[in-house]
């Protein structure tokens, strides 16, 4: 079809970056320049357009190159892969980290995305973010080429405050500070080649009893021989040998449920996509990690790739997938180097390919960037978002299993669940469900952080007491007393001192109103403003609602003004009457959203209210 | 709408459950809603229509089923066999409130039509319980994610300046309910022009052409479609606009005439909204089965030479 196009033209730089992605056009009927000789036959190739999976790749590499996504560019785009601009538009105008508001002359943008989220609040981001405004001025308002924007949680909660700097242009590159100052900041603008980021926060390193972080700080991360020096291939090796039947027995067997927030049965979930008699089936890695205090993937990627590579592979092999994809957030630029420099040295020696381990097995994976939408860690926004669309989670049923990307069945798996099945693979599936609590076998990773004595990744098995976590961390501070524990994140619930005793397992935290989520422990002392990280935690899904339904798009808004007024202490009516309207916005959201985002938008608040945080009558000072 | 032409090879099967302690029977791929509707259960909708494909999204239609944690939308949901419908529970009534309510809240709903009107004082809708309306209307930030501080004391709306940027048809998304049915019906499911999409998100997700450009700098071809199947009045004709804005549009003193396009050979049915002599709006029937209620920017705009009368003064 004809499109209409808008008479902007792309620069040369913009059509080099999107061609990068989408190779060069083949010919000029199909987006490149038409000469005037080349004007004598029309045709139309149907296999020169690009899939539609390449837009976002393209949509991040025009951010990179220009600083924004410009009409010529989209343009371009529209031209190269058939699309409508409008449609594009809406996809570039989804995500946070693209600019489609007049993006700045090529060459000289810098974006300075600052978390002031809950943890990073304790760790003094608004100190950092007074210094940004006294150097480059108002917020969102770009002065000499740079411009800073608040950010929600950026995934290093271990040692805020955390900026990521996204540079464009010449020296384009996605820098994560943490933690970060002002110098730091001033550096990774302007130094080309920036400094390297410091290791990872895992004070267990090393010690080799662990499950899933037992390689950390053993393996160099770069070094496949390294890896296999510590066991790797071992587990895909068994599993080849067992068949992929057996592996999804012995996963099932294992008792092994998802790590990344439903605690879904993984053994079910695999077999369900293995019978599938539809052909091609798919696995994705869910990297998104985006639930505010939550980093235990991205330590995992970026210390452990090759784990998560061998670990996806075998997924892809039991359950008949031949292509798998990483989804990683678009964050998190260290983490998605190393997993692509991980499957580029597997693909090299065979373990990656169309004859892995040399038996005849075809698997190999790909690994695409988010851009900024927290709601893309939803597995079906997560598959829209691959596919080059909005990240509008889609109505279940029908579930991934049978119509998931590209509306193929689809096993989609939390890292952390991943790399429980090397484990199981490796020690069977009796020893790895002897650790852990009745209803939850094995261990979990604990992403720790605020006042605690050393934040960072942590390792339990299932049933450990709260407070046995947070002595892991040398405890809280001398001299602090603990106010409140935020367990699960931003979409968990807040608990007091008295669940110290509480076992961290789903059936022994249901009766407090606690899940575990994707397994945040964030510690709150006697100095926290707690009223605060409760409005914060209202602003983010306010921030990240995608906006497709009306009880989390507005409900998220007025939950948002409520919670407002009441850390104000300025209620409308009395506390009680504000409580009231809470429980009917909190009801609405979690009865009838379509996802989980908006059906737990209203937990933490709620948890908030019930143990008096906010909305005591009278109201705080 | 008549029922896609189809050649059925095996018989149908059939699905039986209960929808308000009523047992059903319905053929397999019926959906929750066209068995409600069958047993003349009322179930509200508003981005559900007949014409298009399901977008599920503003959760007006929600019943509770047996079993299921969350309230399930009946327009996109297919009835199973032994599913226990409820389609006036606590809880759905309470969601149907609050989704109502929080449109009402938020976006100007008073041109939404009679059964909107019902729905709200049945299910007892009080937009005013999140307070007075803020004055600046809605932080249409074009960056995805980010919004200014709240402070509370003003419920956030989406009130915005009508757009009027060409002689056909406004824009007034103070009135949009986002209910996707324009872009649907512009793009794959009607018209294919694409000239529509929803950009931004969260309570900032609106309506775009891209890059917000003026309609006549998009790929809009004036079909009309959107304004067609716009359930809020959000896109309105101009010469409706400009009446209401005279204070001067009134239904009563208005007559529908049926007539076939002049205009080409397929032969669209076209209804003429007449008032005080002068054709107003066109529209076409929904169930019509060249039509299914769209049409081109001929048979929608392409009125004018009709009432083109001689000026006055000069001879003949
Ligand atoms: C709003 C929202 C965000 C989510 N974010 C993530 C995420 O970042 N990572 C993740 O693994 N799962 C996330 N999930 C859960 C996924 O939808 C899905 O259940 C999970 O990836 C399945 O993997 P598992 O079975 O291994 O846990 C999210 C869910 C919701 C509703
Ligand atoms: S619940 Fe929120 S995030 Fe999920 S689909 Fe609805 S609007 Fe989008
Ligand atoms: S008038 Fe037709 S082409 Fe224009 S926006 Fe509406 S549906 Fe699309
Ligand atoms: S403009 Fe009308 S049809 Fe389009 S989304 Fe808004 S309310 Fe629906
Ligand atoms: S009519 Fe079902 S969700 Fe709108």
């Amino acid at each position: 079809m004809e499109r209409h196009l808008s008479a902007d033209a792309a620069t040369a730089d913009e059509r080099a970056a999107v061609d990068a992605i989408l190779s060069r056009p083949p010919s000029p009927w199909v987006g490149g320049e038409r000469s005037p000789h080349a004007l004598h036959a029309a045709r139309r190739d149907e296999s020169a357009v690009p899939p539609r999976d390449l837009l976002l790749p393209a949509l991040r590499a025009l951010q990179a190159e220009a600083g924004g996504v410009s009409r010529g560019a989209i343009s371009y785009l529209a031209a190269r892969m058939d699309l409508p601009p409008s449609d594009i538009y809406g996809v570039a105008a989804f995500y946070a980290l693209l600019d489609v508001d007049a993006p700045p002359e090529a060459g000289a943008s810098v974006k300075v995305h600052l978390c002031d989220d809950v943890v990073c609040q304790l760790a003094g981001a608004e100190s950092l973010i007074a210094k940004l405004r006294d150097r480059y001025g108002a917020e969102g308002e770009p002065a000499g080429g740079v411009s800073w924007h608040r950010s929600p949680c950026l995934g290093q909660c271990d040692r805020g405050p955390a900026v990521l700097v996204q540079r464009a242009g010449t020296y384009a590159a996605d820098i994560a500070i943490a933690s970060a100052t002002a110098e730091d900041v001033a550096r990774a603008i302007a130094d080309p080649t920036p400094a390297p980021t410091p290791p990872a926060t895992v004070p267990q390193a090393g010690d080799a009893s662990l499950v899933v972080l037992r390689r950390i700080g053993r393996v160099d991360p770069a070094d496949l021989d390294s890896y296999r020096h510590a066991g790797g291939y071992e587990s895909l090796r068994r599993a080849l040998a067992l068949g992929p039947e057996s592996v999804i027995q012995w996963v099932t067997d294992s008792g092994l449920q998802g790590r990344g927030g439903a605690a879904f049965p993984t053994g079910v979930k695999w077999r369900a996509v293995a019978s599938q008699a539809a052909r091609t089936h798919y696995v994705v890695a869910n990297a998104d990690e985006s639930e505010p205090g939550t980093f235990k993937d991205r330590v995992v990627m970026e210390e452990d790739p090759f784990a998560v590579v061998e670990a996806l592979t075998i997924a892809g092999y039991a359950t008949g997938a031949e292509q798998g994809f990483i989804y990683v957030r678009g964050e998190y630029p260290l983490a998605a180097a190393r997993l692509r420099h991980a499957i580029a040295r597997a693909r090299q020696r065979g373990f990656l390919g169309s004859n892995v381990m040399g038996r005849g097995l075809s698997f190999d994976i790909d690994v695409r960037q988010g851009a900024g939408a927290y709601i893309c860690g939803e597995e079906t926004a997560l598959f829209n978002s691959l596919e080059g669309r909005r990240g509008e989670p889609r109505n279940k049923p029908p579930f991934p299993t049978v119509h998931g990307l590209f509306g193929k069945p689809t096993a989609v798996n939390n890292i952390e669940t991943l790399l429980n099945v090397l484990a199981i693979l490796a020690v069977g599936p009796e020893r790895f469900r002897a650790v852990g609590a009745e209803d939850a076998k094995g261990t979990r990773l604990f992403s720790l952080s605020g006042a605690v004595m050393r934040p960072g990744l942590y390792e339990a098995p299932f049933g450990t007491r709260l407070g046995a976590v947070i002595d892991m961390a040398g405890g809280l501070r001398p001299g602090r007393t603990l106010q409140a524990v935020l367990l699960g994140g931003a979409a968990g619930s807040f608990v007091g001192p008295e669940a110290l005793d509480t076992p961290l397992a789903p059936a022994a935290l249901r009766p407090i109103g606690a899940t575990l989520g994707s397994g945040v422990v964030v510690v709150f002392d006697d100095t926290a403003n707690l009223r605060h990280t409760v409005l914060r935690i209202a602003r983010f899904f306010r921030d990240e609602s995608c906006g497709q339904c009306v009880p989390c798009r507005v409900g998220t808004v007025r939950q948002e003004e409520l919670v407002a007024r009441l850390a104000a202490g300025t209620p409308r009516g009395s506390a009680a009457d504000e409580i009231r309207l809470f429980h009917d916005i909190a009801q609405a959201m979690r009865d009838a959203s379509i996802c989980g985002l908006g059906q737990t938008a209203a937990s933490a608040v709620d948890s908030a209210i019930r143990l008096g945080i906010l909305g005591r009558e009278g109201g705080p000072a | 709408m008549a029922p896609p032409l189809q050649v059925k090879q095996l018989p149908e099967r059939i699905v039986h459950a209960t929808i308000d302690g009523q047992r059903v029977a319905v053929p397999e791929g019926t959906t929750i809603l066209a068995a409600c509707r069958s047993q003349a259960a009322e179930v509200p909708t508003l981005c559900f229509l007949e014409t298009l494909a399901p977008v599920n999204v503003c959760r007006a239609c929600v019943v509770e089923v047996e079993g299921s944690r969350a309230l399930v939308p009946a327009c996109s949901r297919p009835l199973e066999t032994d599913m226990v419908v409820s389609t006036r529970s606590k809880r759905v009534d309470k969601s149907r409130r609050m989704v109502l309510e929080f449109l009402a809240s938020s976006v100007d709903m008073s041109l939404a039509g009679p059964d909107v009107e019902r729905w709200m004082e049945e299910y007892g809708v009080d937009p005013d319980r999140y307070g007075p309306k803020a004055a600046a209307g809605a932080d249409l930030d074009a960056r995805a994610g980010r919004h200014g501080p709240t402070v509370g004391a003003e419920r956030a709306t989406a009130a915005q300046p009508v757009k009027v940027d060409n002689d056909l048809y406004v824009r007034d998304y103070s009135r949009c309910i986002l209910c996707y049915k324009c872009v649907e019906a512009c793009g794959d499911q009607a018209q294919h022009t694409f000239a529509l999409a929803v950009a931004g998100r969260g309570f900032d997700a609106h309506i775009a052409t891209e890059f917000e450009v003026p309609l006549p700098e998009s790929a809009c071809v004036y079909c009309g479609n959107c304004v067609g199947v716009c359930p809020t009045g959000a896109l309105m004709f101009k010469s409706e606009y400009d009446l209401r804005q005279a204070n001067q549009w009134d239904e009563s003193r208005q007559t529908v005439t049926d007539t076939i396009c002049p205009y080409c050979g397929v032969g669209c049915t076209l209804e003429l909204h007449v008032q005080d002599n002068a054709i107003v709006k066109v529209t076409s029937p929904m169930d019509h089965e060249v039509t299914s209620g769209h049409l081109c920017i001929k048979g929608r705009f392409g009125f004018e030479f009709v009432q083109q009368r001689p000026p006055a003064a000069e001879p003949r």
